[in-house]
Order: structure tokens, then sequence, then C-alpha cells
């Protein structure tokens, strides 16, 4: 924005302008904006009235937690794809790692399915990254020789082997016959409780609750009637995962201002320079291949907290929870923002879960809501054989009753779409270079 | 790889390197003579002690064994036939697709569609024969879709799938791979990932998301084959005519035809094909056409063996075939045969000494250490299809 070109802006613009001067202002617009849009959508769906409120809250819970999980693992992503070009499509496998071993260290001895070791929280937790970090090292020392599209199949290759390990009945006998610890096989495995979850079990808990609340007598001055009743306007249980999804957004912002802070170091100028030639970095005395399996480790020791983090606090491990596709959108979720950036990967994360992942539902529960279809109809021949007499009706029902496929027919399509026409993600190209100084003419917002 | 043997592992010698191949080689040597061991003493009955409790030999039938390599046959040779047109695209397109294996599930659901419709005529409903039993009608036995009861209905659906599945392939080049044709192997691999994503979604949405059989089974068991008192599955020897059929027929096309002299110079050298003036955009084509309808064919005869589909099945094989390709050496066509042939081996004869949980497992791990310690695949270097 130089002063020449902006002789008259308008208020939009201007607008616009301002919010791009800092990274925290678009991720909070990107934020406020999906906030906006999934606040007007649950109003479309259910009206308004006093459960709305409950309704919304139970919205924006749910994208912030998805949104925190998925900015964790495309933070850690970025490290490997964005910073230093190692294609690793083996997340799903890792965060497996991560979730499993604190699982195994974990979780009471006594649980249900599978078997821990019982150790305090902390223990699991710092045990399931390390435990990540050293399968990326495995991973990655010999991994690291061969080209980027065979890190991509090794990868995968690696997380289906952890997958199909973590579902083994056999392994998980054998290992709990002999550390008296335990997989559960392919009926899962219990997990310790969220440690935030203890807050609403006690008093301080159900005073909070109060706060949330309302008396109706009280709002019938003020709105409508509504008969003489208590109202909770947001419900303990939306509550108390708040809590939870508030601790994922504090950890987020601790890994975000890491990255940053490895990204601009010199540790951080090796690795990019890594992306950009390699050849250049050796003969520049850089060990590359030691960078490279540091940041490899780092980052699966990051996927291995966010799977910790986000399926790890759903009190159960499936191990068809780590399939690749959990793998391919992280990495939707990063393209979008554009790799090589972290804002970029914290505001694709947003716009992934909310526009992507949960918009198309919510919007599908508006259309089934709002219109009053009929019965939809079992098969797609029943679907599409009255759109000869142009009756889109029982089409449109099978549709919404289908939504979940349809959803990933928009994933893929949103996935080549900026591949081909944006492959720099909606921010533009924030890559930052490996020097140490600017050597763009431009302004930059870095 | 040449760029670190020139700076970072220079102290690495040649000979260092050759020990340390060696050590390698003699431990998978004495890894398989182990399991071979394991086998010969469990066919003769008899059970040696081993150290830590476990054993070697045990129970092993003779017939088992037998099974077991010919299931191993059978998959192996559906990996090889898929693996053919991924090892193409990769060779002659330069990036690892992705979406192969959807293509693979593309031609299983459109061929036993229509199947279905021939050998069910007037048994259902049209439209719940063509969308594969999606619904409630007539039973899988009661349409009876099987090569005795109707050999034309599963020709037609040989046809069709892969017509079909051509079609959809060069429908994802026109409007995904051609525009970002020059864009490198990883941009066009993530473009890949996406046309997988919508392709199996599409399928899932039109055919249903159930896992449905279509075969029909009776007089497909015969005990006593042509008179050799084997027991064999008429639908299993379908498979390994035509993939055998097949594998032969891509031979002779690439050797053969001016098409395939121009495909293997396009995959060794693009530019020099170009220079030649060899029509880049035609052999592209024809890379499609011929890597899909395998796929799609192979997809078919899958599901032909297997009596069951739902929309993951190509998905689920995928890093199979992957494996298969790597093993033979990815970009040739005999290495992916070869390959597949001995991932499909892995993957039903390993059920010998390990449990059912970890064959597929044992399947990838060998793809791990091949694409690591061997890139080049197993049978060396062949590069050209």
């Amino acid at each position: 924005m130089t002063a020449s070109e902006a002789t008259q802006p308008g208020l939009r613009d201007r607008f616009i302008g301002w919010i791009e001067q800092s990274d925290r202002r678009i991720v909070l617009a990107t934020v406020a904006f999906v906030y906006g849009v999934f606040a007007i959508l649950v109003i479309l769906e259910q009206g308004l009235g006093l459960g709305t409120v409950n309704s919304i809250f139970g919205a924006w819970r749910t994208i912030t937690f998805l949104f925190a999980a998925y900015a964790l693992l495309t933070l850690a992503l970025n490290l490997h794809w964005g910073y230093t070009g190692m294609f690793n499509i083996g997340v799903a496998g890792f965060m497996a790692v991560g979730v499993y071993t604190m699982g195994l260290l974990s979780t009471s001895p006594d649980a249900l399915s599978g078997q821990g070791l019982g150790l305090p929280l902390p223990i699991g937790i710092l045990g399931g990254m390390i435990a990540a970090a050293l399968v990326g090292l495995v991973a990655a020392i010999p991994a690291l020789r061969v080209s980027a599209d065979y890190l991509a199949i090794v990868t995968l290759g690696l997380s289906e082997i952890i997958r199909l390990s973590a579902g083994s009945r056999t392994l998980s006998n054998w290992t709990t016959n002999t550390f008296g610890a335990g997989t559960g096989g392919g009926s899962g495995m219990d997990l310790p409780d969220r440690p935030t979850d203890f807050i609403f079990n006690s008093s301080i808990g159900e005073s909070i609750a109060d706060v949330f609340t309302v008396d109706v007598p009280r709002i019938d001055m003020l709105l409508f009637e509504f008969g003489n009743r208590e109202v909770t306007l947001i419900s303990s249980s939306i509550l108390s995962d708040f809590v939870w999804t508030f601790v994922m957004l504090l950890v987020l912002a601790g890994v975000y201002w890491m990255v940053r802070r490895i990204g601009y170091s010199p540790f951080g100028r090796v690795l990019k320079a890594i992306r950009e030639d390699e050849l250049v970095a050796q003969s520049l005395g850089k060990d590359t291949r030691r960078f490279k399996i540091k940041v490899f480790m780092l980052g699966c020791a990051l996927m291995g907290l966010a799977g910790i983090l986000w399926q790890g606090s759903q009190g159960f491990a499936n191990p068809n929870s780590y399939r690749p596709v959990v793998t391919f959108y992280a990495f939707i979720a990063l393209i979008i923002g554009g790799s090589g950036s972290n804002t970029g990967s914290v505001v694709g994360s947003i716009l992934f879960v909310g526009l992507l992942f949960e918009g198309p539902r919510q919007v599908g529960a508006i259309i089934s809501a709002r219109l009053n279809l009929a019965d939809a109809p079992g098969t797609f021949d029943g679907a599409v054989a009255p759109l000869a007499q142009l009756d889109v009706t029982p089409f449109l029902a099978y549709a919404v009753d289908n939504i979940a496929p349809l959803q990933f027919v928009l994933l893929g399509v949103v996935l080549i779409i900026i591949i081909q026409k944006r492959p720099d993600g909606v921010l533009g190209d924030r890559t930052e270079t490996a020097a140490a100084i600017d050597l763009h003419k431009e302004e930059t917002n870095e | 790889m040449a760029r670190f043997q020139l700076f970072s592992e220079d102290s690495e010698t040649p000979v260092v390197d050759a020990i340390r191949g060696r050590v390698l080689l003699t431990l998978a040597l004495g890894v398989a003579v182990m399991l071979l061991l394991d086998l010969l003493a469990g066919l003769a009955g008899i059970e040696i002690a081993e150290f830590g409790g476990r054993t070697l030999g045990g129970e092993i039938e003779l017939s088992t064994v037998g099974k077991r390599i010919w299931t191993g046959t059978i998959v192996g040779l559906i990996f090889g036939l898929a693996g053919i047109g991924l090892s193409m695209t990769y060779s002659i397109l330069n990036f690892a697709n992705f979406s192969h294996g959807d293509l693979f599930t593309t031609g299983a659901f459109t061929g036993w569609g229509v199947a279905l419709l021939v050998a069910g005529w007037g048994v259902g409903d049209a439209g719940y024969l063509l969308l594969a039993r999606s619904g409630t009608g007539p039973s899988s036995t009661d349409i009876g879709a099987s090569i005795i009861a109707s050999p034309l209905a599963i020709l037609i659906g040989v046809v069709v799938a892969a017509v079909a599945t051509t079609g959809v392939a060069l429908l994802a080049d026109r409007f995904v791979y051609r525009p970002m044709r020059d864009r490198g192997g990883i941009p066009l691999l993530i473009a890949s990932i996406g046309v997988a994503l919508a392709l199996r979604s599409t399928v899932q949405f039109v055919y249903g998301p159930q896992t449905r059989g279509v075969t029909g089974t009776e007089g497909i068991e015969r005990t006593d084959f042509l008179g050799t008192g084997l027991s064999v599955d008429l639908h299993q020897v379908t498979l390994l005519v035509v993939a055998l059929g097949l594998m032969i027929a891509m031979h002779l096309l690439l050797q053969r035809t001016k098409l395939g002299k121009a495909m293997r110079a396009m995959a060794d050298n693009k530019d020099l094909a170009l220079v030649t003036g060899i029509p880049t955009e035609r052999i592209v084509r024809a890379t499609w056409i011929l890597g899909a309808s395998l796929a799609g064919i192979a997809g078919f005869l899958y599901v032909l063996e297997r009596g069951t589909m739902n929309y993951n099945v190509g998905w689920f094989l995928l890093l199979f075939i992957f494996a298969g390709v790597i093993l033979g050496g990815i970009g040739s066509i005999y290495g992916a045969i070869a390959g597949g042939l001995v991932i499909g081996f892995v993957h039903e004869v390993s059920l010998i000494w390990i449990s059912s949980d970890f064959n597929a497992a044992a399947a990838f791990l060998i793809m791990i250490l091949v694409l690591l310690y061997r890139p080049e695949g197993i049978f060396g270097g062949v590069t050209t299809a």
C-alpha cells in the first residue's frame, strides 16, 4: 500500500488494509468472520430463541476445538514441508504414536479396554511427544536420503504400519502380558480424563455454570414471555469443553511463538536454505542431514502433542481415527493458508475447519430444517429419476441425506483448484526467504 | 542422493558401503533361511524348542501352504495389473498418482453395475442393478452374475470397467493434470490426492456407502478341475487368464508397436522425445487410456474373485500397489508385475508365520526397506517401460 496508489481508498479497502497490517489482525478477523458465519447459520437453522445461544456456543466450541487441533498440526507440518521441503504424509501415524504412548503410560491399569501403567498425565504427555520424536528419528535417518515423492510413500506406509500395530489384538495381548500395558487392539483404548474436567466437577464449576443460567422472569421484561423457569444459556458440558479448548488455544499460542522464533533463528534460516537449494546449504558448510533430522523430530513431537490434545482429549483412542485421510485434511488446511508461512497455517486451519469441514454440514442441516423436504430416497436412482420431470426435491433430499460424501468431493475439488490456481494459498506468497535481511523491494508485512 | 555422496558422505568409502550392503543382505538371507526352516519343520510336523520360549516348526499342513501360494499369486496378479498403470504414469508423467486406487474402484463399480444389469435383466429393477445392488432388491445369488451362469455379463462388465475408467482418467487429465503439466512431481501428487478424494466420494454418493455382494457363486467351486484332482475356483481361473492375457498384450504393445516405442522413449527422456517429433500429448493420452483401463479391469476382476465391494476397495489397495511398483523398480512395467506378485505373495504367504493383524504391515515394511536401501527396485534399475 503505497501512498500514490491509494489516493482515495474506499472504506472497505482501508479496512482491509488496516487488517493486513498485522498478522494478529488477520487471524482475529478470520476467526471473527467464521464465528459470524456460524452464528448466522445456526440462527438460520433453528430460528431465534433462548436455546439458540446454547447452539451458537456449541457450534463455536466445535470449530474452535477443531481449529486449534488443525492449527497445531499445520504448524508442525509447516516445519517439515513449508520450511524444510520434506513431504511428510504420515501425520496421522505420528499423532497415533503420541496418543497411544500417552495412553500406555497414563491410562489406569484397570481400564475397561486397553491397559496403561497409570503414571501421572504430564509424564504420559511428555512420553507421547518423546515417542513421536523417536519414531520420527527412526523414519528420518534413512528416509532423508530419498527424494520427496519417495519420502511421501515411506511416511504414508509408516503411518499405516503404526495404525495396524495399534489395532493389533495379538500385539496388544503380548505387550499386556509382558509389560502390563496394551493398546486394546481394534476395540480401542480408554484414555485418562481431561485435566480440566475436575473444575466442573467441583463447586467452582457449579458457580461458573450458574453464571450462564438465567432466571426467565428477568428476561421476560427485556424480551418476550417464556414461562416461569430457569433457562440455561450455555450448558455446562459445552462450558467444560470450552475450558479444554482454551487450554488448546494457549498451547497453540505457545507453539506458534516457538515456531516463529525458530523460523527467524539461524537454525530456521538453514532450514529455508535447505528448502531452496540443499546443495548450496551444504557448500556453505552446513550439515544439512543433521538439520533435517532435528527438524523432522521436532515436527513429529509437535504432531504427537497435537494428537494428544485433540484425539487424546476424547477419553478414547481408536485406530480408525488415524487413517491417512487425517493427514490429507491437515495438508489441505496448510495449502489453503499457504505453506511456508506460520500465519498462513493458522488462517488456513480456521478457513478449512469453518468453511470446508463444519460449514457444509451446517448448510445441510439448514436445508433439511427449512425446506420441507419429503423423505429422502434411499438410493441414487430414486433421487435422479424424478429429475426427468424437473422435480429436484428428491435429489436435494438425497444430497442432504448424504452430505458427508459431497463434502469430500468439495474438499477434493478445493484442493485441486488451490494447487492449480493459487499454490501460495489465500494469503498469497508469504514464504519466508532464507536470507536474514529482506531482499524484496516491496514492503512486507512481517 | 548423488549430492550427498559429493559432500557430507565423503568419509564413507565405497568399501564401507559395500560391507554395509553385505551385512544387510546377510541379515535378509538369514531371516529367509530361518523362515524356510520353520516352514519345512512345520511341514514335517517337527517342533524344535528355540530360545525365548519360541519354537521352530509346529503344525503346518502342506495344503495350507499350497493354498496360500495360490491366493498370493491371484492377489499378486491384481497388484501387478493395477501397478502397470501406476508405473506408467510415474515414468511418463513424472508423478506418483494417488488417485490410481480410486480408478480401480471406479472400474469395479461401473463394470459391476453393467454386469449385474446384463446378468439380472428382468430379475430386478434396472436402477437397482445398475447401481450395483444399492437399495433393496434381489440377492446376488438370484441375479447370478458368475462366469458360468452369465459369461457375457462378465465380458461386458470387463469392457465397461475399462471404458468408464478411461473416461474418468481422461477427464481428470484434461481438467486437473494438463493445466499443471510442468509443475513438478509434488504439486501433481497433491492434485492427485484431491482427485482421489473427489472420485471416491462421488462413487460413495452415487452407489451408496454399504458393502455389497455382487457375484453369484453357484457351481464356481470345482473340486476336480479338469481331472487334476485340484479344487479350483473358476473366478480365480478367469482372473488368472484375463490378467496374464492383458500383461502379454501390454508387453507386445510396448515392444512391437510404434506407440510402445514412443512411450518408452518418452519415459527415458521427455525432451529428447519431443525433439525427435514424438507427439508427447498424444502419448500422455495413450498412457492414461492404457493405465486406467488396466486399473479398471483389475478392479472388476478383484471384485469377481472377492465377491464383495465397497467404495474404499481401491483406496485400501493403493499402498499395496505402490509397494509392488516400488519393489519392482518404479517406472518399469515388468518390475510392476513382478513386484506386485512378490507383494501378493508376502501378503498371503506371510500368514504362515505371523498373525493376520500384521500381514499388511509386512508388505508395507518390505516396501519401505526397498525404498530406503534399493530405491531402483530389487530387479535393478530398469527404468524404461
